[in-house]
């Protein structure tokens, strides 16, 4: 019992037991919604061994409020809640001048905000496009502005991302190269020993895996592994006011963050690839031994025959291709992170996702484009 | 009176770094206790130790009656919704209103109704000084000073007894500390609050503060703000009596 109440003709005496606090609001609320009201004209209150926090003495309040906007006049008997003062002034305060009032839950189904969201992401989708051109207009000009001098190059900062996105992506990238080279030969066993064609699973692993798997894939891991880091990297300077700081210094954020970064990989992802393309061949050899029970010499003698001069290189020169468009998703992505950890969050996996479509789309051109040179 | 933060015999080390050697402290209930102490003396730490966010090499720390450090995750759940905590640096959560950021540990503690929830977190960023435009930002929206009174709300979100203020007025101008130093008192007073700040703000000590403890080497030394003054350890006379303090002295008395 947090209330007894006694009436008199129009008058309501209330008197307050227990506990008021945060955590009996709802069993309060329901006693107090339990006190006839209709007809009372005075309430008198009377604080017994009840003790309040501020949310017990808000609840009572709440309540006064709503009895006087009914009519009903309310009377201490003994003193009232010590806090009940405070709450009075403060909220008298708020409701004092012209405050905006509070927007609890959008009305997402009114059509007026719809037309207002679709003005607002289109507006925000030049806008973003804009900053994409400035971006690669920024990137380009620091590139042109530091090909002259070897110093600037800052060869320590590009060694330092060689080695983070390439030396230590070796095992994984490895380990994929073979995966490939596995994939590549079962299915092609399976499939080509009906024709007794076996000798063609040796074309089959050697030239998919240095035109096309080796380099997608390792780009794919790479496009995971660094491109989230850079943007996870920049975007946390970013939130910690270092790029501001870098700025105030007068160093280029895009000189010191962006190019690094860009180098290091483009050095990276090309030798990332010879690894996978190698293991790949390695790999494709140990299983037409195992599942076909083909000599090494043999493998060696077909793989040379099927793979053309260009084969290698046509693989090969996507490499720093790719590189830049993984490179760039994820420092842009990270430069535009603002504010709060979430966008954080949702730039970093921004990064990743586009720098796994610019690149998967890259490839399918490339792989017109070298249709078309015949190559 | 009753005690409502005891601290006994407390043992904090870091590697070889000795950070605390056997430190006493004790809070009474309707006190605002000033913590004082160089860089690197271990405020920080004492005040995680006190929140039971780090398990000290020795000792005890009770609040009100129950020892953190021996208390398992339920019952360390109860005590933590007795007190409140601000961050040096506010520590909002950044994803969320300013609002949300008050709601968030009455939704993790108590079982209210969607409208309960609005109008008592209002009703406490309104108590700090904030209105509805200030609730509805995102704390990277919010000034320096708007972040801490934000991030006050949100310790009385509970309604605790007890507030913990780590440098509440770190980073503001003379006039918004002033203004805070000021919010704090009238709180404190008005909500029966006991309160344990870190400060280097020798205004907001002076200024709030009835009872100062300062930590030199591992232990801590607390006084009454008249007794602290004239105590002649060393550090502590440097402190009080050092250029920056006479200055301000000299500010006051004119």
């Amino acid at each position: 019992m947090y209330c007894t109440s006694q009436r008199h003709a129009d008058q309501v005496e209330l008197v307050l037991h227990g506990p008021w606090r945060a955590a009996q609001l709802v069993p309060i609320q329901a006693e107090l919604a339990g006190v006839p009201l209709a007809g009372v004209r005075e309430l008198q209150l009377r604080v017994a061994d009840a003790h309040f926090d501020l949310s017990g003495t808000w609840l009572l309040h709440d309540y006064l409020a709503t009895a006087a906007a009914a009519g009903v006049a309310a009377r201490f008997d003994g003193p009232p809640p010590a806090a009940l003062a405070l709450i009075r002034r403060t909220l008298k305060s708020g409701e004092e001048g012209t405050e905006e009032a509070l927007v609890l839950r959008a009305g997402w189904l009114d059509p007026a905000l719809a037309v207002e969201g679709l003005g607002r992401r289109t507006v925000s989708g030049w806008r973003l496009f804009e900053s994409l051109l400035s971006f690669l207009g920024h990137v380009s000009f620091g590139f042109a502005r530091t090909g002259a001098h070897l110093k600037r190059w800052r060869p320590t900062s590009i060694a330092r991302h060689v080695f983070d996105t390439g030396i230590t992506a070796i095992p994984i990238v490895a380990l994929i190269g073979f995966l490939i080279a596995v994939i590549l030969a079962y299915m092609g066993a399976q499939q080509l020993r009906k024709f007794g064609a076996d000798i063609f699973v040796v074309d089959l692993v050697t030239i998919g895996v240095l035109r096309e798997l080796g380099v997608l894939l390792t780009a794919i891991i790479v496009a995971g592994r660094s491109g989230s880091a850079f943007a996870a990297e920049i975007g946390a300077m970013k939130l910690n006011e270092e790029i501001d700081a870098l700025q105030a210094i007068g160093v280029d954020p895009i000189e010191v963050l962006v190019l690094p970064r860009l180098l290091g990989l483009v050095i990276a992802l090309p030798l990332l690839t010879v690894i996978a393309d190698a293991i790949g061949l390695v790999g494709g050899g140990l299983l037409c031994r195992t599942l076909l029970g083909m000599p090494l010499a043999q493998y060696l003698n077909r793989a040379n025959e099927a793979i053309a001069p260009t084969t290698f290189w046509v693989g090969l020169v996507k490499a720093p291709v790719f590189a830049v468009l993984i490179a760039l998703a994820g420092t842009w992505c990270g430069l535009r992170v603002r504010g709060s950890s979430r966008e954080l969050g949702r730039l970093t996996t921004l990064a990743v996702v586009q720098a796994i479509f610019f690149v998967i789309l890259a490839d399918a051109l490339f792989a017109v484009l070298f249709m078309e040179l015949d190559v | 009176m009753a005690t409502i933060v005891e601290v006994r015999g407390l043992v904090n080390q870091f590697g070889r770094q000795v950070v605390h050697r056997d430190l006493d402290m004790s809070v009474e209930e309707g006190e605002v206790f000033g913590i004082v102490g160089g860089s690197g003396s271990g405020k920080s730490v004492l005040l995680r130790t006190i929140l039971g966010l780090q398990a000290p090499r020795a000792g005890r720390v009770l609040l009100g009656g129950r020892d953190v450090t021996r208390l398992k995750p339920p019952e360390l759940r109860e005590v933590k919704a007795d007190y409140g905590v601000t961050f040096q640096h506010g520590a909002l959560f950044s994803s969320l209103t300013v609002l949300q950021n008050v709601q968030l540990p009455m939704l993790e503690h108590l079982q209210l109704p969607r409208r309960m929830l609005d109008e008592l977190a209002l009703l406490k960023l309104r108590l700090v000084g904030l209105g509805t435009d200030a609730a509805q930002k995102y704390p990277a929206q919010l000034s320096g000073g708007m972040i801490k009174r934000a991030a006050l709300a949100r310790a009385l979100a509970l309604d605790p007894r007890l507030l913990f203020l780590d440098e509440p007025t770190s980073g503001l101008d003379p006039i918004g500390a002033q203004a805070f130093d000021e919010l704090v008192v009238q709180l404190q007073r008005e909500l029966a609050l006991t309160v344990v700040m870190i400060t280097h703000d020798l205004d907001t000590l002076f200024g709030t503060c009835t009872r100062v403890g300062v930590l030199v080497e591992g232990r801590m030394i607390s006084d009454t703000l008249e007794g602290i003054v004239r105590n002649p350890q060393p550090w502590i006379h440097a402190y009080f009596q050092g250029a920056r303090a006479r200055q301000r002295e000299a500010q006051h008395g004119a």
